[in-house]
């Protein structure tokens, strides 16, 4: 039997997850003895290439692209799960959520202390190659829909390992009080 | 140092548990506690800043800004968006010139949505700087607000007074009593201060056993046995004991208690006495909600003629050695100030958050000592019980709830108003009695209680079947069930005191959803969402709103499904209905990017 597929990504998050998916040390091996990996930055393949069995998604979606690669995970991964903090409720980055989109930029490119003197023209990025920020950030069950959830900022490394191990071998997950505390 | 600030402090003997009123009584000279006001209070009562403001910024009728001259509290409760609330929202805001939640330029208007002030059966209701404007119309809104500009004062503008006691000299005021059916307990005829010959003759226990005895459950909704609370509290060590009355009846469409302190205000002060001498309190103290602020005088008056007549004060009704007192405590706008641990902190000048429990009430209440919460009704039960005995009480109602109740009825119903009724009648029999018009549902208890169809209304109102505070709101055919729900829904977010999360969070997120039903967006995935989260808030908060604050929700969905169905998207498991033309506009014109067609 072919071995499960894994893709990952990161929206608007800040790789901490991913960080904390290496940080399952020499387990790696064994990872790798257990699944493949598809899409993902972890073996930098960019585009989808078949049909994924399960999706780590770090972050939530505070730009277009991030809606477009979302819905590209939904379409191409059967188990779609949304990892840490930003993902399942918009994190870090969703205190902008309260502030207008206006401000935010002003504050970013116009009046900030590193780029007030920096911007003479007051530019604010409008390359229609750039993605375009959406009017909050959202975490990724208010896109599509979401498997599982596994919290934590970043989630333990050995939170993730222990839900990659149930969803691959369908045993019931091990979730012992020490892998999701938080204080 | 301001002396007026200064003078206010010291008449509440420097005490930080009267910081409500410390607060009202600013309110009431400048119509705003000030940052400068909150600095001086902190000093005066050697307690921190941040301890004053967060009493102050916890209760809907107090404010750090100024507001406006004329503040109109324009009642959403359900019922007044029955009777055309919005027409009326629309007329206060144009004749303004400003929106609600805000003051006017000029500083004359600031208007505010405000949850039920206990006038559903005669909405829309509004407060105006202190005064209840019942019934308006679009036409008295601007006569209201032309009159204001020309300089009227709020009680010029009123032009009629309700019936009863409302309109004594003390009262004055437009709001009416709709006593639609007296019942044998609690407005049967009764002259002030019978009870008290009989009390002389009688020890507190021998109080507490003929309370027990009648087997009178709490009125204000919960039905805990009010003999055995009693005796609880006596059990307490602490010889130190409160009695608390609660009259802050701020569930959405019950206003029993309005009426009882308008027409037989003695009759609950006599409980109150009654209840005081069984517990061995040292002082009784009403509870009042700021929307019955107009009942302040009448009130009082009453305590003092009860003073002279010797039934407050030392050796009350003539029994040797029983010193008591009873003094008025305003709320100021907070639903949660109903839960009886809260309403305690309230009372001693907090934040009204609720209490972990136990220690109960009755072991570590007000200022940490042995208290009794009371309902109004209750109260005024407690004396005809008194007066007659238990076994006459129990001779009335069902079985297991004994005597009468006070309902509110309100909504479409030809009769609105309160109605006193022996437990054990049907709900159809109810909607008769109130001339319901083509009723499609009733919501029991307000919207904490259940909202049931017609499969259900064969029920009986009693606790064996149906158990009620007495708030029953009638929904006609023609109204959509879930509209009421997300008004009850929003009244839950307003009202959360913040305390537990999922009552601060879950209450939004519960309600965005059904909005997403509501605005033909919904699939079946919602729906089950609804249900399995809505089901969460039982056990994840502390309180009683917390607890049943998606009880809209869920009794909704039990009850009337077809409605829900009926609005959702067919054939279709899974959509966030998530709208990325929409979520990138603010930014696209932000940077001045237009290209999505």
């Amino acid at each position: 039997m072919s071995k499960p597929i894994v893709a990952t990504t990161s929206l608007a998050g800040c790789f901490g997850c991913h960080m904390s998916l290496l940080d399952i040390d020499d387990r790696i091996l064994e990872l790798v003895e257990l699944v493949d990996f598809n899409k993902s930055p972890i073996d930098d393949i960019k585009e989808f290439t078949q049909m994924c069995d399960i999706g780590l998604i770090e972050g939530g979606c505070c730009n277009s692209e991030n809606i477009h690669v979302l819905k590209d995970f939904r379409k191409n991964c059967k188990i779609l799960v949304s990892l840490g903090e930003c993902a399942i409720m918009g994190g870090l980055p969703a205190m902008r959520n309260n502030i207008p989109i206006k401000e935010c930029l002003e504050e970013a490119y116009l009046n900030g202390p590193s780029t007030k003197d920096a911007n003479p023209e007051g530019i604010l990025p409008n390359d229609e190659e750039l993605p375009i920020i959406l009017d909050k950030v959202y975490p990724c069950h208010e896109i599509v829909k979401i498997d599982y959830y596994l919290p934590g900022c970043p989630p333990t490394a050995d939170l993730i390992w222990n839900a990659l191990v149930a969803l691959v071998t369908g045993d019931e997950m091990k979730l012992p009080y020490e892998v999701i505390k938080f204080d | 140092m301001s002396s007026q600030v200064q003078s206010i402090v010291d008449k509440f003997g420097n005490d930080a548990t009267r910081l409500m009123d410390i607060f009202i009584d600013i309110s009431k000279d400048k119509g705003h506690v000030g940052e400068e006001d909150i600095a001086e209070i902190a000093d005066q009562l050697n307690i921190s800043r941040v301890d004053v403001e967060q009493t102050l910024s916890f209760y809907h009728f107090f404010s750090k800004e100024p507001r406006g001259k004329y503040n109109i509290y324009l009642n959403n409760s359900v019922v007044a968006e029955f009777m055309g609330r919005e027409e009326v929202a629309d007329a206060v805001e144009k004749a303004t010139g400003t929106q609600f939640g805000s003051v006017s330029e000029d500083g004359l208007f600031g208007l505010y949505d405000t949850s039920c002030i206990g006038m559903n059966d005669q909405e829309p209701a509004a407060i105006i700087n202190g005064v209840v404007f019942p019934k308006i119309t679009t036409y008295r809104v601007r006569e209201l607000i032309k009159s204001f500009r020309a300089g009227k004062t709020v009680t010029e503008m009123v032009n009629s007074f309700g019936g009863g006691q409302n309109q004594s000299a003390l009262i004055k005021s437009m709001v009416t009593n709709n006593l639609n059916r007296r019942g044998a307990v609690i407005f049967s005829d009764h002259t002030a201060g019978d009870s008290f010959i009989k009390l002389g003759s009688m020890k507190p226990k021998e109080v507490i056993e003929e309370v027990k005895n009648s087997n009178i459950r709490g009125r204000g909704g919960a039905g805990f046995p009010t003999g055995l609370k009693w005796e609880f509290c006596t059990r307490a060590g602490n010889k130190e004991r409160y009695l608390l009355c609660n009259a802050d009846e701020g569930e959405p469409g019950t206003f029993k208690d309005r009426v009882i302190l308008t027409e037989i205000p003695h009759l609950l002060f006599e409980g109150m006495v009654i209840a005081g001498y069984a517990i061995g309190a040292k002082e009784g103290i009403l509870y009042l909600r700021l929307e019955y602020e107009y009942l302040q005088n009448h009130l009082e008056t009453i305590l003092d003629d009860f003073r002279k007549k010797g039934w407050l004060g030392k050796n009350v009704a003539g029994i040797d050695g029983f010193n008591y007192d009873i003094r008025i405590q305003f709320g100021a706008g907070a639903y949660v100030c109903g839960e009886e641990t809260a309403l305690i902190e309230s009372c001693e000048g907090k934040r009204g958050e609720p209490r972990n429990r136990p220690p109960f009430p009755v072991s570590v209440g007000y200022l940490d000592k042995p208290t009794v919460v009371n309902n109004v009704e209750t109260l005024c039960s407690v004396v005809k019980i008194i007066q007659n005995g238990g076994e006459w009480y129990k001779s009335m109602g069902t079985k297991e709830t004994s005597g009468t109740k006070l309902l509110s009825i309100s909504g479409d119903v030809r009769y609105p108003g309160v109605f006193e009724i022996e437990w054990g009648m049907t709900i159809r029999e109810m909607l008769e009695m109130a001339g319901a018009i083509d009723p499609k549902a009733v919501q029991v208890g307000g919207p904490s209680g259940r909202l049931i169809g017609e499969n259900e209304f064969d029920r009986t109102i009693c606790y064996e079947d149906l158990p009620t505070g007495g708030a029953m709101i009638i929904i006609g055919q023609n109204r959509s069930i879930l509209d009421v729900i997300k008004n009850f829904t929003e009244f839950f977010i307003e009202e959360s005191c913040g305390s537990c999360a999922p009552c601060r969070y879950l209450t939004v997120i519960l309600r965005n959803r059904l909005q997403k039903i509501i605005d033909g967006k919904g699939v079946a995935k919602d729906l089950e969402y609804l249900a399995h989260w809505g089901k969460q808030m039982k056990m994840a908060n502390r309180c009683g709103l917390g607890q049943t604050a998606a009880n809209p929700i869920l009794s909704g969905l039990e009850n009337f499904i077809q409605d829900f169905e009926a609005k959702i998207e067919k054939g279709k498991d899974f959509d966030t209905k998530f709208d990325l033309d929409k979520a990138i506009q603010e930014s696209s014109r932000a940077v001045g990017r237009f290209p999505q067609a």
